[in-house]
């Protein structure tokens, strides 16, 4: 797929002196979901904020569908929809009035079938008359992403869309997610839930101190960096591994009941037969067995705490 | 040019003046009735004619150049500093649109709530006074021109002002006792001497003067200075904006 947003060398340095951005260079994708994962003050609002016109940078370029995002500001924030991470909304407007007003500032002409539409793709067309401030915060939720919408982008940038809403709600979200990239919208995210990443993303970027540790498939990042271990509870305690299996790659527990064995998850796994036979050769009596897969979020934290 | 979203702005401006018609409209009519019923009926009765204008009347313009003052300053600067305030501005910074187009459509509302008030307060006055208009089309030069250029300062505090308190300061400690002092209820010429030197270092009063002027062919200072002043701070109001935009100051980080 080709980039439609290229970002070279991008730094942004605060008045106050606050490095948020340290030459990130990025390529995102065409109709791809980019889940960008990273603590709070990673730097990934200011990205956003950037691409998005909000924060001005203080070196390098990003070019949105060809178009560099200073230079040709129209062109670039035309096809690209924000939806911002605190509930940044109006109190007295209503919905329709608020999705009416986004579409306008986007210079778009009216199209009251399409915001139909799309008020009940997020289920809000039962609220369109309702005032903005009678909303619960899971309603002022949609309507962002409405507003988001409104103007009919290919591009749209979710900043912690699911931050304090419910598990239901979150679900909708991913449902709409999914749908929209279905219907060719390129997206890109950040999130501090891991599951939310490794449920919808197609590529993961992880971003600590303003830096960009790495961006890969969300399937391949979980081969590179995963790791499969097979836990063993000992009937009785050993205080070290015997000599006879300094071959395997094991580690016994603190009270010794338990060994572990890391190994390559992209293996077939055919030594775990080798190892057991010789865990067994050297004596240890095993109880019970267990098989685990890091996560998305072991990888993450690993990253991040370097 | 975004000439929609400028229209969207201007509507959605417009629509918070018709949501808040009391405070916009009703409020400024009620103290206008009462400034005329205790200056105009009241006091005035007693004071004599200035320059052959019963003191009902002469006070007209200087009524209302201290509503459309404060009102532009109020309108343009709450126009702005809300969604800044709410975080709304999100949506104007990420638009496609110039900050020259968000400017059009704030001024282009704060200016005509202005107007609109200024008519209201005119009418209003014709209840009183038997309203006269020597240039009509100077008067409304000059009402349209106050309005634009002190919405433009408004809009300047608005992204200045860091808080509620900021944005109350200007207009109640700077702006009013300017218009009071700018020669809205008196003529500079009932003054001492030095005091009537002292006045004319107030812009204001070159505001009230040509406008007075425009109704009743009576000024302070002659009318070619109260036009050249208003556009000297027009051109002031516009250099500062620029320069707030260029810079990003208190919209862009």
């Amino acid at each position: 797929m080709n980039p439609i947003i290229i970002i070279d060398s991008l730094s942004k340095t605060y008045e106050t002196g606050f490095k948020a951005l340290k030459s990130v260079s990025l390529e995102i994708r065409e109709g791809e979901i980019l889940a960008l994962l990273g603590p709070n003050g990673a730097g990934k609002t200011t990205l956003i904020s950037t691409i998005c016109g909000i924060v001005s940078p203080s070196a390098g370029t990003v070019t949105v569908a060809g178009k560099d995002i200073i230079k040709d500001f129209r062109q670039t924030r035309e096809i690209i929809g924000l939806v911002p991470q605190e509930l940044t909304i109006g109190a007295f407007e209503t919905v329709w009035g608020t999705v009416n007003f986004s579409r306008g500032l986007f210079g778009c002409k009216k199209d009251e079938a399409y915001l139909e539409q799309l008020l009940k793709d997020l289920s809000l067309f039962d609220k369109k008359n309702d005032e903005l401030r009678a909303l619960s915060g899971g309603m002022k939720r949609r309507v962002l992403i409405a507003k988001a919408l409104s103007h009919e982008p290919k591009i749209l940038f979710l900043d912690e869309p699911t931050a304090g809403v419910d598990v239901e709600l979150r679900k909708d979200m991913w449902a709409i997610v999914r749908k929209l990239r279905a219907s060719g919208v390129t997206i890109i995210l950040t999130t501090h839930y891991i599951e939310e990443a490794e449920e919808i993303a197609d590529r993961v970027g992880v971003i600590n101190n303003g830096e960009l540790l790495l961006v890969e498939e969300k399937d391949q990042l979980m081969v590179n960096f995963g790791k499969k271990q097979l836990l063993l509870e000992l009937s009785e305690p050993v205080e070290s591994i015997p000599e006879s299996l300094s071959l395997f790659d094991l580690d016994v527990s603190e009270d010794g009941y338990s060994v572990t064995y890391t190994y390559d998850p992209t293996g077939d796994g055919a030594e775990i037969a080798d190892v057991l036979q010789a865990i067994s050769k050297a004596g240890l009596a095993f109880k019970d067995l267990k098989i685990s897969q890091s996560s998305l979020e072991d990888i993450f934290v690993d990253l991040v705490r370097g | 040019m975004n000439f929609r979203a400028i229209k969207v702005i201007y509507v959605n401006e417009m629509t918070r003046f018709w949501q808040t018609l009391f405070q916009s409209i009703a409020s400024p009519v009620i103290s206008t009735a009462l400034y005329f019923i205790v200056f105009g009926a009241a006091i005035g009765a007693s004071i004599d004619k200035i320059e052959g204008v019963s003191y009902g009347l002469f006070i007209v313009p200087g009524l209302t150049m201290l509503s459309i003052l404060t009102q532009s300053i109020s309108n343009a600067s709450f126009g702005i500093f809300f969604p800044k305030f709410t975080g709304t501005i999100y949506e104007l910074l990420s638009a496609p649109i110039s900050f020259y187009e968000a400017l059009i459509g704030f001024v282009g509302a704060a200016a005509t709530k202005s107007l609109i008030l200024a008519v209201i307060i005119l009418i209003t006055a014709s209840f009183f006074v038997e309203l006269q208009i020597a240039h009509p089309i100077w008067m409304i030069s000059f009402l349209v021109l106050t309005c634009i250029t002190f919405s433009l300062f408004g809009f300047i505090i608005g992204l200045w002002a860091g808080n509620f308190e900021k944005l109350q300061v200007v207009p109640l400690l700077i702006v009013t006792p300017l218009v009071f002092l700018g020669g809205s209820f008196y003529s500079i010429s009932m003054l001492p001497e030095f005091w009537q030197k002292v006045t004319l270092f107030n812009p204001v009063l070159y505001l009230v003067s040509g406008f007075r002027w425009s109704f009743f062919e009576v000024s302070d200072v002659s009318v070619g200075t109260s036009l050249m002043m208003i556009l000297i701070f027009l051109s002031a109001c516009l250099a500062v904006v620029a320069w707030m935009f260029k810079t990003g100051y208190r919209l862009k980080q």
